[in-house]
């Protein structure tokens, strides 16, 4: 027998239900948890959500946050942030800060002027600074870019649901949807707990996660499905736990692999990019665990109505596609 | 175990050809987009090539494919623009130009409606008092009659004016069917004139895209700064020569009726009173290049049309000693006196311009005037330094994501792991191959999508190998394990990666810039990796068994 590296045992028996309601429990205290830092701390959100300017300076001495802010202080800008940028893809004597100015009222986007007037104070300050990135949104188009978020994730999960219940029972669509549920509010939540820049590309990564989060509870479910038509009698729950171990090598084994890309694209990405895949990391961690704690539980505590026979995969749409 | 037929066989690798080739350009970018631009410039040129474009040219065999994935603005750098175009400024334009007729054809019946005066309205809206409140039956009737038909499919059959009675006054604006079909071809023209703006200025392919009902969308890669942008098309450059009836210091003048006090663009404190309705409009000029007056200061000289050459000839003749002014939007940039008759329709606006400026108002006047003002909602410039640096990172992340799933998936699954990173690779070949092929934009995002369906796409090939590892352990022989493999897997594949598509349509179609960008490369690598991992392992994998006909395998 060739060596092979096995993060499972090729025979496992683990009862997922055992601490069902630790696990649970823990779920929904943290969804809560999560509720309420959207709405007591809230979210930093990013211009994109909330109208503003970004700029991103560069220069090659280190980033004085206080001087810059001196600087910027005799022109009239209303709320500014200024924060340092680290990253280990950056050279030895490249320092990075990104300066944020909030959109004022009644104004659509900061005037080319005053973008002028905050890059010739900061020259002042430091000649070397250069300015590689310079991002303005209205007021205006921050709503709808929320409106049409907040109706994506919608409808992602509405089509989502809608499959699944095309596919199984509605018991399984029930399930999948809570967990992914489950998987975008408790990431939403941590990025609302360290306060981490929620934008445009962040809602990207909660889709994907719903894509990742359902692609996970699916093969479970497919297998599920598989198991009622074969063991009739065998009682839900101990036929749960065989599902889940049956397919455990393969979970974990897909979940290492996107965890490797994505390890790999938060440490070597850039900084640009870095709270796009945090949250997607976030998610596949948080899909990988709803899968086995969360959608099958609910759909054991929702009951599978067995004395109709179960859509057999053989029936479906997709039977007639030949390998 | 029943083999692949032959002929599918042969489409898989006919497949994974394609994909190998048309990916290769893109590891070699620079040389690639030279060639191209070359072979394009000699095209343009009517087939002659300069030194310097042969040389380019033979940077690529001619024979390979050579399309390349666009670059979005964020690894390429560029500026980026949402506008939104006023459209109702048209609507003021519109209406205030029916008054004349409105007046006229109230004259014809005086005798019925008595004194005709123009009352004071908001913009859009023309507002006629007539003293006698006996004729307004006849009045309306008259106005409607200036109306004629909606000339669009959805508006066919409502006229163009909304002519009602409120007292003594007549109340005319455009009809709500006539607004919409203005705001379209406002739409149209702006589309139209900040394409010819952005094309006289030649950066590679802007992308100019209206959005929604009254947006359009700007990407010009290469170009420095959304300022620089901005004042190529924010301007809507009106030119219009204006006959002057005085200059003034004091900003709170009274014009007088139909005329329209206007500052100068670089004398401070001055204003000329002019007519309001203007001599000859740029809209009758057919060339403006930038040149120097006699003096030798930059100034832009122009060519009018026939009929602007007409207009402006007789006006000259006949005024001879006057001053005239010329203004752009709405700002005198200079008042000569006219010295003699102008009969050829060509002339020279002088002013206090540097080369720069009579450079950019040439280009603007001769790309045209913008038919109303627009509101920028969302401008972002970014850097070719961050985007180069974007890039590196994106292909660094990538390089190192393959190299670890590689050796992983040959630690967890041994020769089947390397037939998986075979597939593997043809995926990520595949993904962008299609993103040229369809010339679809490459963002940053779309790098994280692509390194994420890496991760992703071994997906199926575990759903299968463990499903043969199961069959194995079953006791069936190797061939059989890996038919029943395969077969059982392949409803777990499918629903998983519908599934996944179902997100990236829905992103597709919700979302916008880097949302997208990120949903194409999300949906062509499921597409991709659905094929690679159940047909191409699968063609692997029956053509390793046929080859070695093992008594046993492990996987």
């Amino acid at each position: 027998m060739a060596w092979r590296l096995r993060l499972v045992p090729e025979q496992t028996n683990i009862d997922f239900f055992r601490i069902q309601w630790v696990t649970f429990g823990a779920s929904i205290v943290a969804m809560i948890a999560s509720l309420v830092l959207v709405f007591t701390v809230g979210l930093n959100f990013g211009i994109d959500f909330q109208g503003g300017t970004t700029i991103r300076t560069e220069s090659n001495s280190a980033v004085d946050v206080a001087a810059y802010r001196e600087a910027l202080g005799t022109l009239d800008l209303g709320d500014v942030s200024i924060s340092e940028v680290f990253d280990p893809s950056f050279a030895e004597d490249q320092h990075v800060s990104m300066i944020r100015i909030s959109a004022r009222e009644g104004e659509e986007s900061v005037t080319p002027q005053l973008i002028l007037e905050v890059e010739q104070a900061l020259q002042v300050v430091d000649p070397s600074i250069t300015f590689p990135a310079v991002e303005s949104v209205g007021p205006k188009v921050s709503a709808e870019l929320v409106t049409s978020a907040l109706l994506a994730v919608l409808a992602g999960t509405l089509g989502i649901l809608f499959y699944v219940w095309v596919r199984f029972e509605w018991q399984f669509a029930v399930g999948t949807v809570a967990a992914l549920i489950h998987d975008v509010l408790v990431t939403v939540g941590i990025f609302a707990l360290f306060q981490i820049r929620f934008d445009l590309t962040i809602v990207a990564a909660l889709l994907t996660i719903l894509g990742y989060s359902v692609n996970d509870t699916v093969v479970i479910f497919d297998r599920l499905r598989e198991n009622l038509a074969k063991y009739k009698q065998m009682p839900l729950r101990e036929m749960m736990n065989l599902t889940a171990n049956e397919t455990l090598s393969r979970t974990i084994m897909t979940a290492s692999t996107t965890l490797i890309s994505l390890i790999v694209l938060l440490v070597f990405g850039g900084d640009v990019i870095r709270g796009f895949v945090f949250a997607m990391l976030l998610g596949v961690i948080l899909g990988t665990y709803s899968t086995l704690y969360m959608a099958k539980n609910i759909v054991l505590m929702l009951g599978v109505d067995r004395g109709d026979k179960p859509k057999a995969p053989g029936k479906s749409e997709f039977a007639n596609v030949e390998a | 175990m029943e083999s692949m037929a032959l002929w599918k066989r042969v489409f898989i690798l006919i497949v994974c050809v394609w994909g190998l080739a048309a990916a290769a350009p893109n590891l070699f970018y620079a040389q690639v987009e030279r060639h191209n631009d070359a072979s394009a410039g000699i095209e343009a040129a009517g087939g002659t090539a300069t030194p310097e474009q042969e040389a380019a040219l033979s940077e690529w065999p001619g024979f390979l494919p050579s399309a390349l994935v666009n670059l979005g603005l964020d690894l390429r750098g560029g500026a980026h623009l949402l506008a939104e175009v006023r459209v109702a400024d048209v609507y003021k334009t519109r209406i205030d130009a029916t008054w004349p007729e409105v007046r006229d054809a109230l004259r014809d019946l005086r005798e019925q409606v008595g004194a005709v005066r123009r009352a004071p309205s908001p913009d859009g809206v023309l507002r006629v008092t007539i003293t006698e409140a006996a004729g307004m039956p006849a009045a309306l009737e008259a106005v409607r009659a200036l109306s004629s038909s909606v000339s669009t499919l959805t508006g066919a059959g409502q006229s163009t004016l909304d002519v009602t009675a409120e007292g003594n006054d007549i109340v005319v604006q455009l009809s709500e069917a006539e607004k919409r079909a203005t705001d379209d071809r406002t739409l149209q023209q702006s589309l139209e004139i900040i394409r010819r703006r952005v094309d006289e200025v030649g950066t590679r392919e802007p992308t100019i895209q209206r959005q929604g009902e009254d947006r359009i969308l700007i990407q010009v890669p290469g170009i420095g700064s959304a300022t620089e942008l901005k004042a190529l098309i924010g301007t809507t450059a009106q030119l219009t020569f204006n006959a002057v009836v005085s200059r003034t210091a004091n900003a709170a003048a009274d014009a007088g009726p139909r005329n329209l006090l206007l500052p100068s663009i670089d004398e401070d404190g001055v204003y000329y009173i002019v007519e309001e309705t203007p001599v000859v409009t740029g809209e009758e000029l057919v060339d403006a290049q930038p040149s120097f007056d006699q003096n030798g200061q930059p100034a832009v000289s122009f060519r009018f049309d026939t009929t602007g050459a007409r207009k402006f000839g007789d006006y000259t003749a006949a005024n001879i000693g006057a001053p005239f002014a010329i203004i752009l939007d709405n700002e005198v940039i200079s008042a000569p006196v006219i010295q003699s008759h102008i009969p050829g329709g060509s002339g020279i606006i002088t002013g206090n311009f540097t080369v720069e400026d009579s450079t950019q108002l040439a280009v603007l006047l001769r790309a045209g005037a913008l038919p109303a003002q627009m509101d920028f909602l969302e401008e972002r410039t970014i850097g070719p330094e961050l985007g180069a640096d974007s890039i590196e990172a994106g292909r660094i992340a990538a390089m190192i994501g393959l190299v670890f799933i590689i050796l992983y998936m040959i630690a967890c699954y041994g020769m089947f792991g390397v037939m998986a990173n075979i597939a593997l690779t043809v995926n990520v070949a595949l993904v962008m191959a299609l993103l040229s092929t369809i010339g679809a934009t490459l963002t940053l995002p779309g790098i994280a999508g692509i390194v994420l369906t890496m991760g992703m796409a071994v997906d199926a090939n575990v759903l299968i190998f463990e499903r043969i590892r199961e069959e194995l352990r079953a006791g069936a022989s190797p061939r059989r394990a890996v038919e029943v493999g395969f077969d059982r897997a392949f409803s777990a594949i499918m629903d998983s990666n519908v599934t996944g598509l179902l997100t990236a349509l829905i992103m597709f179609w919700l979302g916008s810039g880097p949302v997208r960008g990120f949903a194409v490369t999300l949906g062509l690598g499921i597409l991709t990796s659905m094929f690679t991992a159940v047909y191409v392992t699968r063609l692997i994998v029956e053509l390793w068994l046929d080859w070695k006909r093992p008594k046993t395998i492990v996987v």
